[in-house]
């Protein structure tokens, strides 16, 4: 009775898990870029919610996807990095192209910028309330 | 991140495009950390059988490396050749206490091709000029391919003249030619652009590109046409944009409206290049430009035909605005402004003196 007790709280303890660590969910946003405006203002994301972003240029000129908090977004508008690697939530769009990145929020609202020259106070900006 | 890519700063003449050094954060010019500082502008657009003649001026403004701007046009240029020494200096002075510099024009049909063609391409002195034809996306490409630094609000404004002209002329200023050649900061370089074209225009909106909304724009452009030009938008009077309420810039203002003195034209036909010009018989307009940037979403179309018909699609305006040519976009902001506070005003007055009548409660 012991032993079978014990075998089937395994069990129900493997199926638990086994949602959870077999296919986390990865939800796709596509996102454009046109005359220098990003194609949404506002994207709603769950707390640790993962999302892999698809930013498509179409303007001749480039632009950044940068997210972050504040205070990264101010680091961004006066950092010197000429390009960003494919870092998460950091990425540099080339004139014409499409590019991916992909981040996990936690549970702090956050916000998406472009911090080429200008772009910024241009309007390239928009929220990512968190819940 | 902010990108201190190229050496290049741009600007000026007409349409300050690219960017570059902070030593180049002169007038027109965008400088790095996105501000842009416009200075008044000059130009002269005539037009004479069929024949748009524009007079513009690049300013050196000392410093080092390279900049540019790019200008569109109302169709393909014929010639692109240094202007004469005082065209524009003289204007201003027929018209204005102190002198200025600078300017440029254009029209045509338009088209977007995959990748801009090089159409012409000369040497002024320190500038290097290369005309396209293009859409707005081919000739952004190409303009950043080639160095040029163009500011947010570009790929808009290139597709709106595109969609009228594919034509534009990219100016590049080689600042270490400029020293090789002894020019010194302030020391202009005038362009004279020969276009052929039935519908004459002149580009205001670029003027504004890279500027934040409530930067002001400010240029002088002179037209100097057969007949007296029927302009839209329409201009106001000196006597209506002094009545507007302070910082209510006027937009266009008509300033001066005559026939072309003959001792005006003597001295005009005198500079170089400028023979093609009548001694008698032409019509000068002076217009003064004083706009936010963020309301200048036009450009000057001109009816020197007699006919009193300018193009609304020359003036870059929409299909509604264009269905009151003589009207609504022709007053200006600056009068609807103005006349929203007197409205405003009215209705003010009108609530005091019912509440003044009103028992306290």
């Amino acid at each position: 009775m012991r032993r079978r007790l014990l075998v089937l709280s395994l069990v129900l303890l493997a199926a638990a898990c086994a949602p959870a660590s077999a296919s986390p969910t990865v939800r796709t946003v596509r996102i454009g870029i046109h005359y220098s405006a990003f194609s949404l203002a506002v994207i709603d994301v769950d707390p640790g919610e993962t999302v892999r972003f698809v930013v498509s240029n179409a303007d001749p000129i480039d632009h950044e996807f940068i997210i972050g908090d504040e205070a990264v977004q101010i680091a961004h508008e006066r950092g010197t990095e000429a390009f960003h690697p494919p870092r998460p939530g950091e990425i540099t769009i080339p004139a014409g192209q499409t590019v991916e990145t992909t981040y996990t929020f936690g549970a702090r609202d956050l916000i998406f910028g472009c911090h080429l020259p200008g772009h910024y106070t241009y309007g390239m900006r928009g929220a990512i309330p968190v819940g | 991140m902010r990108h201190l890519r190229l050496p290049f700063a741009i600007t000026v003449g007409f349409l300050a495009l690219l960017v570059a050094a902070p030593a180049w954060a002169c007038g027109g010019l965008i400088n790095t950390n996105g501000s842009v500082t416009l200075v008044r502008t000059t130009t002269l657009a005539a037009y004479h059988e069929g024949i748009e003649h524009y007079v513009t001026s690049f300013e050196f403004a000392g410093g080092e490396g390279e900049f540019g701007s790019i200008i569109p046009l109302p169709g393909v240029p014929t010639k692109v050749i240094r202007g004469g020494d005082w065209t524009l200096q003289r204007l201003v002075q027929e018209t204005q206490p102190q002198p200025e510099a600078f300017a440029l024009a254009a029209t045509a049909a338009g088209a977007a091709e995959d990748r801009a063609q090089v159409i012409l391409k000369t040497e002024i002195d320190a500038l290097d000029i290369v005309v396209l034809e293009g859409g707005g996306t081919a000739v952004g490409d190409w303009a950043r391919e080639h160095g040029f630094f163009l500011p947010p609000d570009a790929p808009e404004v290139l597709d709106f003249y595109a969609e009228r002209s594919p034509i534009f002329m990219t100016v590049r200023f080689d600042a270490s030619r400029a020293a090789d050649q002894g020019l010194g900061a302030g020391d202009g370089t005038p362009v004279h652009v020969v276009i052929p074209t039935t519908n004459p225009w002149v580009p205001l909106r670029i003027l504004g590109l890279g500027a934040s909304a409530d930067a002001p724009v400010e240029a002088d452009v002179y037209l100097l046409t057969d007949l007296e030009p029927t302009t839209l938008p329409a201009p106001l009077t000196p006597e209506v944009a002094s009545r507007l309420p302070q910082g209510v810039r006027p937009g266009l203002v008509l300033e001066r409206s005559e026939e072309a003195s003959r001792s005006l034209l003597a001295d005009l036909r005198s500079d170089k290049g400028m023979d093609w010009l009548p001694s008698s018989g032409m019509w000068l307009s002076f217009l003064r430009l004083d706009a936010r940037a963020g309301d200048l979403d036009y450009d000057l179309a001109i009816d020197a035909s007699g006919a009193g018909q300018p193009s609304p699609v020359a003036a870059g305006l929409s299909p509604e605005a264009a269905a009151d040519p003589a009207g609504l976009r022709s007053f200006g902001p600056a009068l609807w402004t103005a006349i929203a506070l007197l409205v405003l005003l009215g209705v003010v007055g009108t609530l005091e003196r019912r509440r003044g009548g009103r028992p306290a409660v």
